[in-house]
């Protein structure tokens, strides 16, 4: 079953669900980038058949141009939406040097946060925003490496952002990978996470190895579903990708046509 | 003091002026080893045109290249080595930092370009039968097939994957580069023991990519870093994880705005798993070299041409610059070989005919190396 992204909900979209308050996490591996979500998420934000909202991009991994170009192909202009006020781009490529990472380690993050709360306030203050404010963090693990791997202060980071979804109805979403955390004592910032968030999206290459017809699979699960009556009552789905210039293909295992 | 109207060009030297104007790049190939690629991207050349044509065209501008090595043999060198030459032959500007005392030392083992170059472009028509009268040869028996050969030839030529003799030289790994290249030109070398602080090769990096900024125009110079075994115990940098993922982070960000390309090599197997992870997952291209060993019988049944080659690359993760779609390669595993004992050259592995008598260990596993977890092939 192959779901055109144009028309209606596709396969990602009907498994996560709307609405605001949520913590997302995207998880990927080095053989299979997730960044694809991120983009998705980012452009469905501002499609027209949602409420208005405001998103917070914090960009450590990559330049404005790069999300310009692949929103632009995916059918949204991120530059009309930066005049617009409702995308904050936070450029952190060069968030700091190696030299002077000691000593300024906290200020770096109190930095960063008081940006988000301005951005955060700035959006909220607006009258005709009606809709939700995303916070979106390409990648968390750039980030501790700029705090040289103080999961603490990573935590705090991110707890005074989830005081903002919590607080201010924010959506948090963050790409991170999976498999930097393989040793069992490095897993704390990760399960710490997982914990926080309402749906975890994990991006997995095939078992089988490459394919040019299926980049990889989805594992979604949703904690949000538990309560709901939905028509599945099982809240992890599972299903294959297919990454485009223009949108993704999501289709369960075997019924690509 | 000129009057204005003496400073305003007369329209027939205006006129003039703009003719002798150098085509702008119409074509995929621009002057100074650079080849534009799709979603505005640029190419620089390996220096080794096998590499360039797997990886859809070369290494991109403004991305990190990461090698990892192979503790047992010097593979990776191979791959620094050409990826210098190129630049010095396209008279890019080169910084060098290795892990030896003298790395200047190291810029007098630069393989040089071959000569004849008639010779090597036939070689290149044999090697590859890449020329349509090869193929039209080799079609008489399979005319079946000859509608897939067709599509592979457009793809490639529309994805400018066509191996220009301009833009990638072929060098002679026995010949070393003249004299001339190496001294008339601005090559910074660093040895990593004399820095003891990551910070001082960050601030050398910065200054070198400062002078390369990243412009519209295609054109302008174009730097070249090069980092050999950047975590090997011989550069102290001990228990500085932390560090050294900070200085590739930062300057992962500095390749991002400047018209360079910076290749690092490192030997994985001394970080720690979890560590390893993050640098590979800081590269845009992930390569990685592996040695084979000298008599494996159960790699020589494997596949045919054991005795030519002399290690396996993989290709792990190609540059995703502008664009979220992931490069599939045809194969991730390519073997290296050294043509004539000369040239470098990689080519898909070609599995032998599987002994249906022998039931030896691989003819379970049929003709699917790839995706077993226990195949010899991959690493």
């Amino acid at each position: 079953m192959k779901v055109d992204d144009n028309s209606e909900k596709n396969l990602l979209e009907e498994v996560i669900g709307g609405g605001g308050g949520r913590v997302i996490l995207v998880e990927d591996r080095v053989e299979t980038s997730g960044s694809f979500v991120l983009h998705h998420l980012l452009k469905s934000s501002f499609s027209s058949d949602s409420p208005p909202s405001v998103v917070i991009f914090v960009a450590l991994s990559r330049p404005f141009s790069h999300y310009h170009r692949i929103s632009k192909k995916l059918g949204c202009n991120l530059l009309i939406q930066k005049e617009n006020n409702r995308l904050f781009f936070l450029d952190m490529l060069k968030l700091q040097c190696p030299g002077d990472a000691r000593n300024n380690d906290n200020n770096v993050l109190v930095e960063l946060f008081g940006k988000i709360q301005n951005a955060v306030e700035i959006s909220s203050s607006l009258e005709y925003n009606k809709g939700y404010i995303n916070i979106m963090i390409d990648e968390l693990s750039l980030l501790e490496i700029t705090t040289h791997g103080s999961v603490d202060e990573i935590l705090n980071f991110l707890h005074y952002c989830h005081t903002l979804t919590s607080g201010l109805g924010c959506s948090l979403v963050m790409l991170n990978h999976e498999d930097i955390y393989s040793d069992a004592l490095d897993r704390r910032l990760l399960s710490q996470v997982e914990y926080l968030a309402d749906v975890v999206i994990k991006a997995e290459p095939l078992a089988t190895g490459l394919s040019a017809d299926v980049h990889g699979q989805l594992t979604v699960w949703n904690k949000g579903n538990y309560g709901e009556n939905r028509h599945s009552r099982n809240n992890v789905s599972n299903f294959h990708f297919k990454v485009k210039e223009n949108g993704v293909d999501y289709f369960y295992p075997g019924s690509l046509a | 003091m000129a009057s204005p109207a003496t400073h305003r060009p007369k329209p027939g030297n205006s006129f003039t002026r703009f003719i002798p104007s150098p085509p702008q790049p119409t074509t995929t190939t621009s002057s100074g080893g650079v080849k534009l690629g799709p979603n505005a991207s640029a190419f620089i050349s390996s220096g080794i045109p096998d590499l360039d044509k797997i990886l859809g065209g070369g290494f991109m501008v403004g991305s990190l290249v990461m090698v990892m090595e192979d503790s047992e043999a010097p593979h990776h060198l191979l791959l620094l080595r050409n990826f210098m030459s190129q630049g010095l032959l396209h008279r890019h500007h080169l910084l060098f930092a290795g892990p030896t005392r003298d790395p200047r030392s190291f810029l007098g083992t630069l393989p040089g370009p071959s000569s004849s170059s008639s010779s090597s472009v036939e070689d290149a028509g044999r090697r590859s039968s890449s020329t349509p009268d090869q193929d039209e040869k080799g079609l008489r028996i399979a005319w079946q097939y000859r509608k897939y050969f067709g599509e592979k030839q457009s793809y490639e030529s529309h994805h400018g994957k066509d191996i220009n003799q301009d833009f990638c030289s072929e060098f002679d790994l026995r010949k070393p580069l003249e004299r001339h290249l190496l001294s008339g030109q601005s090559i910074d070398c660093i040895s990593l023991q004399d820095l003891p602080n990551l910070a001082d090769l960050h601030d050398r990096c910065s200054t070198f990519l400062s002078g390369f900024p990243r412009t519209d125009a295609v054109g302008g110079d174009v730097g070249r870093i090069a980092i050999q075994s950047l975590c090997a115990p011989q550069c102290g940098y001990f228990n500085m994880d932390w560090d050294m993922l900070s200085f590739i982070r930062s300057l992962r960000g500095m390749l991002r705005s400047s018209n360079a390309v910076a290749v690092i090599t490192f030997p994985s197997s001394i970080l720690s798993p979890s560590v390893s992870k993050r640098w590979q997952h800081l590269a845009d291209t992930l390569l990685s070299v592996r040695a084979v060993p000298d008599e494996d019988k159960d790699l020589a049944q494997l596949l045919t041409g054991y005795q030519d080659m002399i290690g396996l690359l993989r290709v792990h993760k190609v540059a995703q610059i502008n664009t979220q779609v992931p490069v599939i390669l045809e194969a991730m595993t390519y073997s290296l070989k050294l043509r004539r004992r000369r040239f470098l050259v990689l080519e898909r592995l070609n599995q032998a005919p599987v002994d249906a008598t022998g039931g030896g260990p691989y003819t379970s596993s049929g003709g699917c190396s790839r995706s077993s977890k226990s195949s010899p092939l991959d690493f």
